[in-house]
């Protein structure tokens, strides 16, 4: 398996390509001695989508995780090479974790809404990094919840429980919360996983969207929405990238025999 | 090619292995119109020709009912990468198939037209050419099944000579009908019948092009060179 060949245009560094947001160089990444990703090199182009997919325990989750360096709250994990978001290595001990996580906003499988009010929600991160008046913190609440789709559902009973809100509702809200602090990256691990077909289809829309303002990398099981939403479409096998390349390419023509045979249901 | 392992689901891979035997079906009923309309010229046989024109109906419903199976795979199992180059072959070639039916229907009534007629003239040309595209078409339906991309290169090529051979025959039929105006009736419907066996042989490079393409991923450079020149001949002919 090679991560040079499989490193074809709109991944490489180009004066005529996509700028990368975020860009990942000879990254290894250990759980104490499993050694789970393997020298990846990837970039991840601005504004566009990028999905990540692989079978369960392939890696892919991982990257996700080190993006904001989640990783660093568990002892023995570690991870070594250069991840570059925008000119800073966010690999680098001294970088504040709190910038970091202003910088790169994660959704995760499960809707996660705090036990709050929809707007204390979506304010809830704005308030850790600016100080807003009342007037443009509401502006900035309302960018965000119409940003994700769902203010007209919501503009009403702001002041009510987010818990009550239906899955996909929680799930554009968390969207809704993770934006608001506008963040340049936004990480979606499995977003659609545990929503209905409709809830999953609005969140795809959303992510459609979204991509105009900010780099968005998803995690997906679901081969079918990797085509949909995705710019890019990166395999990643036993902690390696096998290939990456434009979605319309892998889903049609992958150039790896071991991508084809994962995507066409061969194994995994 | 080292072969491919096979599918989790079972019941796909029957249906994908189904989908290639049914254009196996329909490539042997291709095949057979196309060998009996040829022999039902050569050996002036008029109940031949009528059996093709007869059996037409089943190759067209041959060929919607592979649309119907690769609509419903498609929409029922969403192929991607290799196998949804092989369900968009298949729809593909299936329509290649349904208009090499066609021809062969077509050559078989032009048969029983040409026997009518008394003709002095040989038709050891047309015999050449109708044993090139039988030998092309099936290595060709042949590839389909094997997913053999050399094999599909060699039959996009060897259309090159039924070309060859569509402008001699062109030329000879041309000198009959100066030689004696009483020709013109059969030269001209030999004349279709050579341009049904050359057009054959451009729906067999169809398919040909669409194995390699299913295969690889890849397609075949456009630039086959294309071997009619007939149009040249009649220019220079002031006709």
């Amino acid at each position: 398996m090679s991560t040079q060949a499989a490193f074809p245009a709109p991944f490489a560094h180009s004066a005529a390509g996509p700028v990368p947001r975020v860009s990942i160089r000879n990254l290894n990444f250990y759980y104490g001695a499993t050694h789970a990703l393997k020298n990846v090199s990837i970039n991840f182009p601005d504004r566009q989508t990028t999905a990540m997919i692989g079978p369960s325990g392939c890696g892919k989750s991982t990257l996700l995780r080190i993006l904001n360096r989640m990783y660093d709250l568990y002892p023995g994990q570690r991870a070594e090479g250069e991840v570059m978001i925008g000119s800073q290595n966010i690999l680098d001990p001294g970088l504040n974790l709190n910038l970091l996580r202003r910088r790169v906003g994660m959704v995760f499988q499960k809707p996660t809404p705090f036990p709050k009010s929809i707007y204390e929600n979506v304010v809830f991160g704005v308030r850790l990094h600016e100080k807003l008046g009342k007037a443009e913190m509401d502006e900035r609440v309302e960018w965000a919840l119409t940003r994700s789709a769902l203010w007209g559902e919501v503009k009403d009973r702001l002041n009510s429980s987010a818990l009550g809100l239906s899955g996909g509702q929680q799930q554009r809200l968390c969207i809704a919360r993770s934006i608001a602090v506008r963040p340049e990256v936004l990480l979606l691990d499995e977003p659609t996983s545990a929503l209905d077909p409709i809830s999953t289809l609005k969140i795809e829309e959303l992510v459609d969207e979204l991509k105009q303002d900010f780099t968005i990398v998803i995690v997906t099981h679901n081969m079918q929405q990797a085509g949909r939403c995705a710019d890019q479409v990166a395999f990643f096998y036993l902690g390696e990238l096998v290939e990456a390349g434009p979605s319309s390419q892998i889903f049609t023509a992958p150039r790896e025999r071991k991508t084809q045979e994962y995507i066409t249901g061969r194994f995994g | 090619m080292p072969s491919e392992p096979k599918h989790i689901v079972t019941s796909f891979e029957a249906d994908l292995k189904k989908l290639r035997d049914m254009i196996a079906t329909m490539g042997g009923l291709v095949e057979r119109a196309v060998a009996d309309a040829s022999a039902a010229l050569l050996t002036r046989n008029a109940e031949l020709a009528a059996h093709v024109i007869e059996n037409d109906p089943a190759i067209d419903a041959e060929q919607h009912a592979v649309e119907q199976f690769a609509v419903r795979l498609l929409a029922l199992r969403q192929p991607v990468a290799d196998d949804l180059r092989h369900v968009i072959q298949a729809l593909k070639v299936v329509t290649d198939l349904e208009r090499v039916g066609d021809y062969a229907a077509n050559i078989a009534k032009r048969s029983i037209v040409v026997n009518q007629v008394a003709s002095s003239f040989s038709l050891s040309s047309l015999r050449q050419m109708s044993m090139l595209v039988q030998q092309n078409l099936k290595s060709c339906i042949d590839t389909v099944g094997e997913a053999n991309p050399g094999k599909a290169i060699a039959v996009w090529r060897a259309d090159q000579m039924v070309d060859d051979l569509y402008n001699t025959i062109f030329r000879e039929l041309i000198t009959y009908m100066m030689e004696d105006a009483r020709n013109i009736t059969a030269c001209t419907h030999l004349l279709f019948i050579a341009k049904n066996l050359e057009r054959i042989g451009d729906h067999t490079t169809n398919i040909a092009e669409l194995t390699y393409y299913a295969v690889t991923g890849e397609n075949l450079p456009d630039f086959r060179p294309k071997g009619d020149q007939t149009s040249a001949y009649v220019h220079n002919l002031n006709v």
